[in-house]
């Protein structure tokens, strides 16, 4: 359905929650890497399914268990078409992309990593794809190395092969899109120079997906992992991606209800995948949310999508570096509608707490990459990141109100 | 309400200040830190007699953790332990419950209360020292 108005986003209109005021002033929502917001279609389709549908799943043989089920497995093929995995059991759901991480790290790095094995971390990597490895490396004795950053945010790629070639790798960690510089990260050349190693690779898929179109195939990706929360869906739901012969082998991560063949007391068996790494009732409304949200993004026109939110970062970019003493990290070429920045006038919460009063919502902090604040050498930033449905006006309310902070504090 | 948060004295001692840098000699000493926002102070204490005869600190942060520190520091200088520790419970009930309006000066960091998540930030300074005092070295606004 297009939008009324010409002025704003053609996507603007699907996102009831955007046309509201804050502290007297219109919302202007720059916080989607933090977590982004829902078309209607998904709020809607949650509601449908609580008012109707609503029965635990794999279990009833009654008709609203049955229906239960069925949406619930036709999610996973709907996730599986989306990321062109090749098989539907392939797709494990998960309460978010830290929980597919820990899954990973704690299922297959208990299961092959070893005493003397490496582990390696890009610098720029979420605390997601980080803190499960540093954990997992402790039970298992092996070592988490990190893999150095470009002062733009790019991997260092003469340093990454070395590490390889110079390192019992295991397992390399990556991220496709910096949640905080929107950096987009080589990884199928990370895969294809791993794999040369026999090393496997998990790619943090979370701000990609709501970017841009994800092959798991062509990338090659072990394991790719996602939140709903970030691509439209809803929060608390989030998959997983693995190779069907790598989940084959892998150990259970949690047990209980529904994972299981047999019990006894005698000992007890468990189910393929996914349903092995799947224990308890799921978060059945989030799932169907999480298929109603990506069938959503597959239905736009993903080109549109990019020059969009591109002509968006190259002229609020700009824009920025205009105010004096404004400087944006991180402006790598290729690299997502993600804004970080810092100033010489104030601190970034003061910034934050501006822009607030002006009805901009953006994210200050270290964005749960301390070790990539580390080697930019900030504390933190102040990050715009901006999605399809916003627009120049969005855009021009955030750079009024950066200049508002300056006259407040210089 | 802005402007409640962001007064000239908050401003002025935020970007100046007052009692900043290293004591040699300090009797206590505390790491202040706010997870959340990264904000960071190390505070020196020098304690004779029960009394703060002398307080520094160092750190980075943002204008309100800055300015609240730098209050706090001008304000407990010369003041007995347990006055010292007796206002840092007045200071948290006026920016978190807002139940006390007048505080020697400090009443300035008020409106941070409109402010939820901007408290912390207000009170780093002063768990810090309630942690110096109490001989721990350091204090988090978790
Ligand atoms: C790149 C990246 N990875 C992982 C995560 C963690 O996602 P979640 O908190 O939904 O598990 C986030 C979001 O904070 C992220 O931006």
């Amino acid at each position: 359905m297009p939008c009324k108005s010409d002025e704003r986003s053609a996507w603007r209109c699907e996102f009831p929650i955007l046309d509201q005021e804050v502290n007297g002033k219109p919302l202007v929502y720059l916080d989607s890497a933090a977590s982004s917001q829902k078309p209607r279609v998904v709020l809607d389709t949650m509601d449908f399914y609580y008012r109707m549908d609503n029965a635990n799943v794999h279990r009833g043989v009654h008709a609203l268990g049955q229906r239960s089920t069925e949406a619930y497995d036709n999610a996973r093929a709907v996730v599986a078409k989306h990321l062109n995995a090749v098989h539907t059991d392939e797709i494990v759901f998960t309460k978010g992309c830290t929980e597919a991480v820990n899954l990973v790290a704690a299922s297959w790095g208990q299961a092959n990593l070893k005493p003397g094995d490496v582990v390696l971390c890009s610098m720029a990597e979420h605390h997601a794809n980080l803190v499960p490895w540093q954990l997992a490396a402790e039970k298992t004795g092996a070592t988490v190395k990190p893999v150095p950053i470009h002062d733009d945010g790019q991997l260092d790629w003469d340093a990454y092969l070395a590490l390889l070639n110079e390192n019992p790798v295991k397992m390399v960690a990556i991220k496709h899109v910096c949640n905080t510089l929107g950096t987009v990260y080589p990884v199928k050349e990370v895969v294809s120079e791993a794999h040369r190693v026999g090393a496997l690779v998990t790619v943090d898929g979370a701000q990609a997906v709501p970017h841009r179109p994800v092959d798991v195939q062509d990338i090659g990706a072990d394991f790719y992992i996602l939140a709903g929360h970030k691509a439209f869906g809803p929060m608390g739901v989030g998959a997983l991606y693995g190779r069907l012969p790598l989940l084959r082998a892998m150990p259970p991560y949690q047990g209980g209800g529904d994972m299981i063949r047999t019990v006894s007391f005698d000992g007890t068996t468990f189910r393929e995948p996914p349903n092995r790494f799947e224990a308890g009732t799921p978060n059945v409304a989030g799932v169907v949310g999480l298929a109603a949200a990506l069938e959503w993004l597959a239905s736009q026109d993903f080109d549109r999508i990019e020059v969009h939110e591109q002509d968006l970062l190259a002229s609020a970019t700009e824009a920025l570096e205009e105010i004096p003493g404004v400087r944006v990290l991180g402006k790598s070429p290729g690299k997502a509608s993600v804004i970080s920045f810092v100033t010489d006038f104030a601190h970034p919460h003061d910034i934050a707490t501006i822009l607030d009063s002006e009805g901009v919502a953006v994210r200050a902090g270290h964005h749960c990459c301390m070790p990539l604040m580390g080697r930019l050498r900030v504390p933190a930033t102040v990050r715009a990141s901006f999605a399809m449905y916003n627009d120049n006006k969005d855009k021009e309310v955030l750079i009024q109100a950066v200049a508002k902070a300056r006259r407040i504090f210089s | 309400m802005l402007e409640e948060l962001y007064r000239e004295t908050i401003l002025d001692h935020g970007r100046k200040p007052r009692n900043s840098g290293h004591l040699e000699a300090a009797t206590h000493k505390a790491d202040g830190w706010n997870p959340l926002c990264g904000d960071q102070i190390r505070l020196f204490l020098i304690v004779q007699d029960d009394t703060i005869t002398d307080i520094k600190f160092e750190g980075c942060g943002c204008a309100i953790s800055q300015a609240s520190t730098s209050l706090m520091t001008e304000t407990v200088k010369g003041m007995k332990v347990v006055d010292a520790l007796a206002l840092f419970e007045k200071f948290h009930a006026m920016v978190v419950d807002g139940t006390v309006d007048e505080l020697d000066g400090l009443e300035c960091l008020a409106g941070v209360r409109e402010f939820p998540a901007r408290i912390k930030c207000a009170t780093l300074g002063w768990h810090a020292l309630r942690s110096a005092l109490a001989g721990e070295e350091a204090a988090s606004t978790e």
